[in-house]
């Protein structure tokens, strides 16, 4: 949505204003389309997040298979994220021989600068089935409130 | 080994035998196979999966390991997007013998376990050469 002051309308009519807006709008359809799914940000520091906005929320999601709760650890300092972990499960019994060794442990930590302010008093992180989930309440001033409008 | 710093493992597509007629995606799960005297066994990632969402299926010799992951019901607005998420797939082809009564698998923190037992070899025949 474009948003439009009044100051900002020219006094007079530019002819092309109407082909620019066809072309930004071409523009932002191709993007959407060649964006879909491969278009991902890569991310190079493990874990991957995804980062989703809700109306009053934040939520974080990441996958850690894996990684037990107790080997996580999460703090927010400010607007900085940060996640520390580490996965620990190497199989270290006598006599056994590897065909494939795919899945590699180690440590990771990872910290980022969360869109929004966020209320640090009411964090919530689950671990459920490998995929970590947090959730962030916008700080109050930054939640959109309703304006109600009263007929009179 | 635990010092070592986690990277992110590029997540690979599955194709599923047939082209399915939804358009779901499917990825290849990173696995650790390893060898004892008395199993194989096979540890794949899974985030996500639900022990109802696995399926395990072992027959001419072909392994098949296939996570289904319930859908999600994100909402809002995509933020950042670094990893996509589906369902999983993978097959192997196994080469020992195994006990098909005793398969077992597991399921904890996004990462399936399966068991195989070897099956017990039979007695070797000594057959016996005779001067004649």
């Amino acid at each position: 949505m474009a948003f439009v002051r009044f100051t900002e309308r020219p006094a007079f009519r530019n002819p092309w204003a109407e082909f620019e807006r066809i072309r930004q709008g071409l523009d932002e359809l191709s993007r959407s389309y060649a964006e879909k799914g491969k278009g991902q940000i890569r991310a190079n520091v493990y874990p991957a997040l995804n980062i989703y906005e809700e109306a009053d929320r934040l939520l974080i999601t990441a996958e850690l298979p894996g990684v037990k709760a107790g080997d996580l650890d999460l703090s927010i300092e400010g607007e900085t994220l940060t996640l520390q972990g580490k996965r620990d499960r190497r199989q270290n019994e006598a006599g056994i021989s590897y065909h494939r060794r795919e899945i590699e442990s180690g440590s990771f930590s990872r910290a980022i600068a969360l869109p929004v302010k966020v209320d640090a008093e009411h964090v919530g992180a689950r671990l459920t089935n490998g995929i970590l989930t947090i959730t962030l309440l916008k700080a109050s001033a930054v939640t959109p409130r309703q304006i109600k409008v009263t007929a009179e | 080994m635990t010092e070592r710093e986690l990277k992110i493992q590029e997540k690979k597509a599955a194709q599923p035998g047939d082209e399915s007629t939804k358009n779901e995606t499917y990825f290849a799960p990173h696995v650790d196979i390893y060898e004892t005297e008395r199993e194989v066994a096979v540890i794949a990632d899974m985030p996500g999966v639900t022990v109802e969402g696995v399926e395990l299926s072992l027959e001419d010799n072909i392994l098949t390991i296939q996570g289904h992951r319930a859908p999600q019901k994100q909402t809002g607005r995509i933020i950042l997007e670094e990893y996509e998420s589906g369902h999983y797939l993978r097959r192997f082809t196994v080469a020992e013998t195994i006990d098909q009564e005793k398969i077992g698998a597991s399921l904890a923190d996004g990462v399936l376990t399966v068991h195989l037992p070897k099956a017990v070899p039979a007695q070797p025949k000594k057959i016996e050469v005779k001067l004649g």
